[in-house]
């Protein structure tokens, strides 16, 4: 089993710098991956997971719970990371979009659905997308449209207009589980 | 120069083959794209599998050896005067590398007085302007910190209501005339205009090539001339751009070289304006920009957090992080300014405009350049009398920045309002009136196709469809507006192209992809020249080392960077010919149609594929550059020397007469944007656009404090922007609309697409109810307070 590598920068000090708490171990299970990490229990699973683990594909866009691009997979719920304290996540599984595809050279049929639907436009709300409609087709394998968009109604996207995101998860639906190669350049 | 056959017009409809003088060392013109083997064709993003897997970097992604993280300070005070800061306190707190003051604030209107530079921000005149930055191990740390700058405060008065604004003795933002320079996503407010307390105006306007006073005349002669008269007094509130990526950047400096990392529209202008504010030369700072989470005329230049992050790197000797939080986002870095516009059209009875009036103010808080006159000016520009008088009223709030058409969904609101009111007036079809009215050739095939499309024939007069639901307290109405945007372009756009012995392709241009993927049609584009696969052609941009592109704002990029890409594979193609032609003894090796290269050997003719002739070449690569020629031919007009983009949308909605909400449930829309190189991408800006309209239309404001003059709403909560839920279905309609005058002949489209969508959907909820809303956003309360109260003409507050 490996772990990931960490860097311990992270603050003794709370936002208003009057007194310190000690910096915990948090031992977390990251995309299949045990992994350690010396932070801050206040600190946010969504800084654990970019700055501490590196992991930089789940985004920031609002800091508190409104948008949904920090979404990840806790125990196999979605969740904000923006909102969870690291503590919380003790113990945990989390999946963020790193995880989401089976192998570097093969995407996950969700993935591959909104390259072949245009679902990502600049990009920046596609991770937490893709984690939602996960999220949703584990709930609900053939959601209806409605239901496609209750699901997503946590996820803000600026710049798509939707549209295509909905037919990917329409497209991903159809794919039928099977994983699909490609998306390569 | 050379003469040669290019196809002009719409395809399908009018287009012909036209005679056409082309430059010297371009390829020969594209035909309609059905003739083509890549282009047109609805692509995939080459980068979508970047997207999908996290892999795109980001500006905040962006991981520097020893890292630190930079916050700003802003004001918490809408105006005061600064008599000094103390940054000393703030240096001692714990993990703190570096602080700086602000040497002199970038954006928002200047004054003429207070041009000269280098000394300490004097006045705050919006909350939230930035003073200080602080730099420091972890982000919390810099937070912590930042309360530790003592900021000396002379509070002043402030005032951020447009109207308490105008009012004699309200609080002064600037005390003398101003001035602002514009972004290459447009706006700007030149000097020399008269300006008394908080209003700065009228700028004149009149259609292009017309004299603003013999308009003015001829508008006061045709309102006396007892014809119809419609008037109309159109509010519209201040949107925030919300890019779900904030502004940022990473500065790093190697001795005195500066590299920054930045979420950015134009990787050029954030070069230029850190080089001219840092005095360092520019071939000294390098900008990268992989992937930019949205921008929508925001992102322009280094900004104040861009200044700051380098200064920080510069004291602090170590790579600094500064993206803005939400707040910041919503208070500093612009907005689509509001407006107050009142408009009065001339009719004659047979529907032909006679007159438009239109007099206003915008309000884009401490900046100026708040005009909205675009589509009075141009939509109807065949209107023989056409006067527009814009005024700047100033608040102490964030200055406003260009926002996707800047001006023009503001516009549209009022004009294509007024139209539709015009069009009951007179007993006329909305869509029959913009007919007799408006002769462009891309709107009058784009309202027959929307119309088809959308089933218009179903409309009826304003709150004559049955009654639905249970209560029979649902109206449905139908409407529709049209908008215009320009055929800009920069011809300091360059690219090279690169072929390989292996048959593979590299295109290197200096543009930047804010989301709208131009990485992929520059790839088609070289790919249909060298009639290669798409797979085997490698993008790279979004580095200002890259030959000079342009900045992604009014709609330039695609008609700017990927002609030069086709030249450039053209050129390349001719070193390749250069190359292998004495070695297949083919002396009249020449590019032919398909890629493939012709010629004659031996007495007989050969043919090679790029893949075949690459694999002769004794050097590792040949390679050709092109800058963006002038369009073609200027003389030759086809009736559109002066390119105006159309674009029609059709909206169908449903209003809740009791708890005032409105639905929009479809939206058709149809549009022209030159050569729609990669229909997939476009038809994805027009959901864009569509969807930013609506959201625009029913949601978005930003709301102030009048005491405090505090953003009630510096969130994305009670800031709404539209969500999965608030989506119409949307048909579209695409022209293919050919004008000959590039190697490419595409168009951007990401402007036009949001312009009609707010009027198209207030012209159906007054269809749906009978009652016309003035004011945007078209909230239930003003749905449920316009339903209580008799029509006016003006705005119900």
């Amino acid at each position: 089993m490996s772990t990931h590598g960490h860097d311990s920068h992270h603050a003794t000090t709370t936002s208003s710098g009057t007194f310190t708490r000690p910096l915990i171990e948090l031992r977390l299970r990251v995309n299949g991956i045990d992994t350690v990490c010396v932070v801050h229990p206040m600190a946010r699973l969504l800084d654990v997971l970019r700055e501490s683990l590196h992991l930089s594909g789940t985004k920031e866009g609002c800091g508190e719970g409104e948008c949904g691009a920090c979404a990840v997979l806790l125990n196999g719920e979605l969740v904000c990371s923006c909102l969870v304290p690291a503590l919380q996540a003790m113990g945990t599984e989390v999946t963020t979009i790193e995880g989401v595809a089976p192998s570097l050279a093969t995407l996950d049929r969700v993935q591959q659905a909104f390259v072949d639907c245009g679902g990502a436009q600049c990009g920046i709300c596609t991770p937490g997308m893709i984690l939602a409609a996960k999220a949703l087709l584990t709930r609900c394998p053939q959601p209806t449209e409605a239901e496609i968009r209750e699901g997503l109604a946590g996820n803000l996207c600026r710049c798509t207009g939707y549209t295509k995101i909905f037919s990917s998860v329409l497209r991903a639906c159809q794919a039928d589980g099977a994983t699909t190669e490609g998306g390569e350049r | 120069m050379s003469r040669a056959e290019v196809l002009v017009g719409l395809v399908g409809a009018d287009a012909t083959l036209q005679s056409r003088e082309l430059p010297d060392g371009v390829p020969p013109s594209w035909r309609e794209s059905s003739t083509l083997a890549v282009v047109g064709k609805p692509t995939q993003r080459i980068d979508g599998s970047d997207k999908v897997t996290g892999r795109a970097r980001y500006t905040p992604d962006i991981k520097r050896p020893g890292l630190l993280h930079g916050k700003i300070l802003g004001s918490p005070h809408p105006h005061a005067r600064v008599h000094g800061v103390n940054i000393s306190d703030a240096e001692a707190q714990p993990g703190v590398k570096a602080v700086v003051v602000l040497p002199h604030l970038l954006g928002g209107a200047k004054l003429e007085s207070e041009k000269a530079r280098g000394k300490l921000v004097p006045v705050v005149r919006y909350l939230g302007q930035p003073i200080a930055a602080v730099a420091a191990e972890t982000p919390e740390q810099a937070k912590a910190a930042l309360a530790r700058i003592k900021v000396d405060f002379e509070v002043l008065p402030h005032v951020v209501d447009p109207d308490e604004a105008l009012k004699p003795n309200a609080p002064l933002v600037f005390s003398g005339p101003v001035s602002m320079s514009g972004s290459a996503g447009g706006g700007g407010a030149k000097g020399g205009i008269p300006q008394k307390g908080n209003l700065r105006g009228p700028k004149r306007g009149a259609p292009r090539g017309k004299d603003a006073a013999q308009m003015e005349q001829a508008v006061a002669a045709a309102l006396r001339s007892g014809q119809t008269v419609v008037r109309g007094t159109y509010r519209t509130q201040v949107q925030t751009h919300s890019a779900l990526e904030t502004h940022g950047l990473t500065a790093e400096w190697a001795g005195d070289e500066l590299t920054v990392w930045a979420s950015t529209q134009g990787i050029f202008s954030v070069r230029d304006e850190l080089a001219e504010y840092l005095e360092i030369p520019t071939s000294k700072v390098r900008v990268i920009t992989d992937f930019c989470g949205g921008g929508f005329g925001a992102k322009f230049g280094a900004g104040n957090y861009g200044v700051l992050a380098a200064l920080l790197a510069k004291k602090a000797a170590a790579p600094v992080r500064v993206c803005l939080d939400r707040r910041e986002e919503h208070l500093a870095v612009g907005n689509r300014p509001a407006s107050e516009q009142n408009i009065a059209l001339v009719s004659g009875k047979d529907g032909k405009l006679a007159a438009i009036e239109l007099r206003g103010w915008g309000a884009g808080g401490a900046g100026a350049g708040a005009g909205f006159a675009g589509p009075a000016n141009n939509v109807y520009g065949h209107c023989p009398a056409i006067y527009t008088e814009e005024f700047d009223v100033f608040t102490h709030t964030g200055p406003l920045a260009a926002f996707r058409a800047p001006g023009h969904p503001q516009g549209a609101f009022a004009l294509e309002q007024a139209m539709d009111e015009l069009a009951e007036k007179l007993g006329i079809d909305p869509l029959e009136l913009r007919e007799r009215n408006d002769p462009h050739p891309g709107r009058r095939l784009e309202r027959q196709k929307a119309a088809e499309l959308f089933g218009w024939s179903r409309r009826t007069l304003a709150g004559q469809l049955p009654p639905e639901g249970a209560l029979g307290h649902i109206r449905r109405g139908l409407g529709m507006a049209q908008g215009c945007w320009y055929y800009f372009w920069s011809d300091d756009s360059h690219a090279e192209v690169r072929i390989h012995r292996d048959g593979t392709a590299e295109v290197l241009a200096g543009v930047q992809d804010i989301g709208t993927g131009v990485r992929t049609p520059l790839a088609q584009v070289v790919a249909e020249e060298l009639g290669i696969p798409l797979a085997s052609v490698k993008v790279s941009i979004g580095d200002t080392r890259l030959p000079v592109g342009p900045g992604s704002g009014g709609s330039v990029t695609t008609g700017s960077i990927t002609p030069p890409a086709r030249d450039a594979a053209y050129q390349a193609r001719l070193s390749l010919c250069k190359e292998v032609a004495p070695l297949v003894g083919a002396k009249d090796l020449a590019p032919g149609p398909g890629g493939k290269l012709v010629g004659t050997a031996a007495g007989k003719p050969i043919e090679l594929s790029l893949k075949q002739a690459a694999a002769k070449l004794r050097k590792e690569q040949v390679s050709g550059t092109a800058r963006r020629k002038p369009d073609y031919d200027a003389a030759a007009t086809n009736g559109r020397a002066w390119g105006q983009t159309g674009g029609v949308q059709l909206a169908e909605v449903t209003v809740d007469t009791l708890t005032g909400i409105i639905r929009v449930e479809r939206i058709v829309a149809a549009h022209d944007c030159g050569r729609p190189l990669n229909p997939l991408l476009v038809e994805s800006q027009i959901h864009g656009g569509i969807i930013q309209g609506i959201s625009y239309a029913l949601f978005e404001e930003r709301r102030l404090d009048r005491r405090t003059g505090r953003m009630l709403n510096a969130n994305l909560e009670q800031y709404k922007i539209a969500g999965a839920l608030d989506v119409p279905r949307i048909d579209i309609a695409l022209l293919e609309d050919l004008h000959g005058r590039t190697s490419t002949d595409a168009r951007g489209i990401g402007e036009p697409a949001t312009v009609p969508t707010a009027a198209a959907v207030a012209n159906a909820v007054y269809n749906a109810i009978g009652v016309r809303l003035r004011e945007l956003p078209l909230t239930p309360a003003r749905v449920l307070a316009a339903l209580a109260a008799p029509a006016t003409g003006t705005a119900p507050r």
